[in-house]
């Protein structure tokens, strides 16, 4: 049998005694089944064309958390590129190559396969994709920078980041201004090779923003996912991984802070595939103000050839005010007991009136006091992401972001 | 000389939808220096008290004043009242997590002194102030009243009184759940702010127990939202021997209310 642990703390309080956030629920699971549900409950295989998948209606498993009246039309068919409305630079140290492919380009799609029809529809619809190469064994002492802005327009992308065996680089993607963006996000990483991406979604308030990250670990090779998610109207992103060879670790960290009115959802899909390999999920989000919904799915799948896995997710959400909802939904499903171990956590609580009460007593004015609980509670995750200037920004940004906010539960 | 003027104070609370007034017109001055024990039974509105000078948001006064050396307290919002030399040491203190103590001690005593401590004197400062409580070196690294046990809580609330050094100290009930080394650990610690003669201490408590370690100057009686007895140390002897029951006859004297009502 497996070593499962499962924490269900379902909407733990972080107050003493205090009651759960209004709309907040956790409905996580630990299965040992003969065959994934994960996989089983999409509506449709997974596939690189569009037209297998059928629209939406908003009731699918996939789709259920999702205001699709909202996504401008991305996953009906009716959006239309636009051409010129999103701009993509990049800066990239010597020894790597940065290109511009076609649509017939081999090196596209070897990650993994759209899983819903969003993320077919960025892929049928982007006319060149990028691909950036790290040779084998290069390693980088500066990070490769992809800005991404929008302008206004609506675009489907692709993005190729591929390194070779033993090389080492750190990719910050950086997403501001205003766009309906599709996209998809492939990252090779051959054996022993060593990525760290950031991917910040710092976009204005109206953006629309659906990505699937498809990460294929190597053997032996080591994969650090941060996506941080400030901005935008709806952000919707799907980073899976699955592994190439034995050996391989994947660590995902996000960090996530939902305004009134925003809709942030990250889906994760760890597949085990193969035996002897690590994943460590960390989550974090806060919300505040009327509206704020943030939604977590994180699944993991062990299959029965992966022997040996150790995994471990964890979600952790901090609600500020009232009017904010969170869905945390952990699911492990387990095909093989012989593992080393294997676990999920989830839980919300909330910043209340107690603990306000508490640190203004001690002369703490509200506004700092807030300020000491948030960064208190994303400090430990920031620490690790490992690059100094993204984890300065992060502070600032969090510091910026709690400006806009009333006390809470006011 | 800092005194603490509280004139024919009303405080109401809503519960169960009806507005229900708790304390009804309650005269004390405590001056820096002096020691007041405020002893009566559960429900009595003994909390409610110490909560409505805090400023706790649950309470609304209805009536009457309070004065800290002329200001008028209930002016100010709860971070006011701190830094205007208030403090409340809490019975039930409040769990923060993702804050250290140590990041929390020192944001409180820069918003408490105005400016923020240096840090070597400061360091020292702290490390001593806990060794004299008896608390290991490691809490400084705990996340605030996570996971404390009772006399944890208490003693952190003790820190925070010598380290704050405020003109009045309320403590309620800060005796309740500790065992006799924590009381007595916990009374020294009180004991030492009281001898510096800088604070007016306002002692709530339902047992005299504590009174052995902490020798008040005058004890009151609280009984149905007022103070309805007040005299020397001699008081508490008597309510020891005789208990409350003298003064809670005929009936529940706060019209039903019968627990306290803490946060």
């Amino acid at each position: 049998m497996a070593e499962a642990q499962n924490s269900p703390k379902s909407s733990t309080s972080l107050g003493q005694g205090g009651p759960p956030p209004v709309g907040s629920t956790t409905a996580g699971s630990i299965a040992v089944v003969a065959e994934s549900t994960v996989v089983s409950r999409m509506s449709a295989p997974p596939s690189f064309d569009v037209a297998d998948f059928p629209v939406p209606h908003g009731r699918e498993e996939e789709w259920r958390f999702t205001p699709l009246e909202r996504l401008r039309g991305l996953h009906d068919g009716t959006a239309v590129a636009t051409g010129d409305g999103l701009k993509v630079d990049v800066q990239a140290p010597e020894g790597v190559t940065v290109e511009a492919v076609g649509r017939d380009d081999a090196r596209l799609g070897k990650a993994g396969t759209p899983v819903d029809r969003i993320a077919a529809q960025a892929y049928s619809a982007f006319e060149k994709a990028g691909v950036i190469t790290v040779p084998k064994e290069t390693v980088l002492t500066e990070p490769i920078r992809i800005a991404v802005h929008g302008e206004g327009g609506t675009a489907f992308a692709h993005q190729v980041i591929e390194l070779g065996a033993f090389a080492e680089a750190v990719v910050v993607i950086d997403h501001t201004g205003d766009a309906v963006l599709a996209a998809g996000v492939d990252y090779v990483l051959g054996d022993g090779a060593k990525l760290t991406v950031v991917s910040v979604q710092d976009w204005d308030d109206k953006a629309v923003h659906i990505a699937q990250h498809n990460a294929l670990v190597g053997r032996d090779a080591s994969f650090k996912s941060v996506v941080v998610t400030f901005g935008g109207d709806v952000v919707r992103l799907h980073p899976r991984v699955t592994y190439a060879g034995p050996g391989g670790e994947a660590e995902l960290f996000g960090l996530y802070f939902t305004d009134a009115g925003q809709h942030q959802e990250h889906r994760l899909l760890v597949t085990h595939n193969v035996p002897h390999c690590k994943s460590n999920v960390v989550y974090k989000g806060a919300l505040q103000g009327d509206g704020a919904h943030a939604v977590w799915i994180g699944d993991v799948l062990i299959e029965a050839a992966a022997e040996g896995t150790d995994t471990y997710e964890m979600n952790r959400n901090l609600v500020l005010t009232d009017g904010a909802r969170v869905d945390s939904v952990p699911n492990l499903e387990i095909e093989t007991g012989e593992i080393v171990g294997a676990g999920h956590a989830s839980a919300t609580g909330r910043f209340d009136d107690e603990q306000l009460f508490y640190l203004m007593a001690r002369g703490i004015p509200a506004e700092e006091a807030r300020r000491l609980v948030v960064r208190g509670f994303f400090a430990e995750l920031v620490q690790q992401i490992g690059v100094d200037d993204i984890e300065q920004r992060l502070l600032e940004k969090i510091d910026e972001e709690l400006e806009t906010v009333s006390g809470p539960g006011r | 000389m800092a005194t603490l003027e509280i004139r024919d104070l009303h405080v109401t609370v809503e519960a169960d939808n009806a507005t229900k007034e708790i304390l009804k017109g309650v005269d004390l001055t405590v001056k820096q220096g002096e020691t007041h024990a405020i002893m009566g039974p559960n429900g009595s509105g003994k909390s409610t008290l110490a909560y409505s000078l805090a400023g706790h948001p649950k309470y609304t006064i209805t009536g009457g004043t309070v004065l800290l050396d002329g200001e008028d307290v209930l002016e100010m919002s709860v971070d006011e009242r701190a830094r205007a030399g208030l403090f409340l040491a809490m019975q039930y203190p409040v769990e923060v997590p993702g804050v250290s103590v140590s990041n929390f001690l020192r944001t409180s005593a820069t918003a408490i002194r105005g400016e923020a401590p240096k840090l070597r004197t400061w360091v020292k400062e702290v490390k001593e102030a806990m060794q004299r409580l008896n608390m290991d070196p490691s809490f400084a690294e705990r996340n605030v009243n996570e996971g404390f046990s009772g006399g944890e809580k208490k003693r952190h609330e003790i820190l925070q009184l010598e380290l704050l050094k405020p003109k009045i100290a309320i403590l309620d009930e800060t005796d309740s759940g500790l065992d006799v080394d924590a009381l007595r650990v916990v009374s020294e610690g009180v004991n030492r702010v009281r001898e510096t003669g800088e604070v007016g201490t306002l002692l709530i408590t339902h047992y005299t127990r504590i009174l052995r370690y902490i020798k008040p100057d005058h004890v009151h009686v609280f009984a149905g939202g007022r103070i309805v007895e007040s005299g020397g140390p001699e008081l508490a002897d008597k309510l020891e021997n005789e208990g409350y029951e003298a003064y809670t006859k005929g009936g529940p004297v706060t019209g039903g209310n019968s627990e306290e009502e803490v946060a």
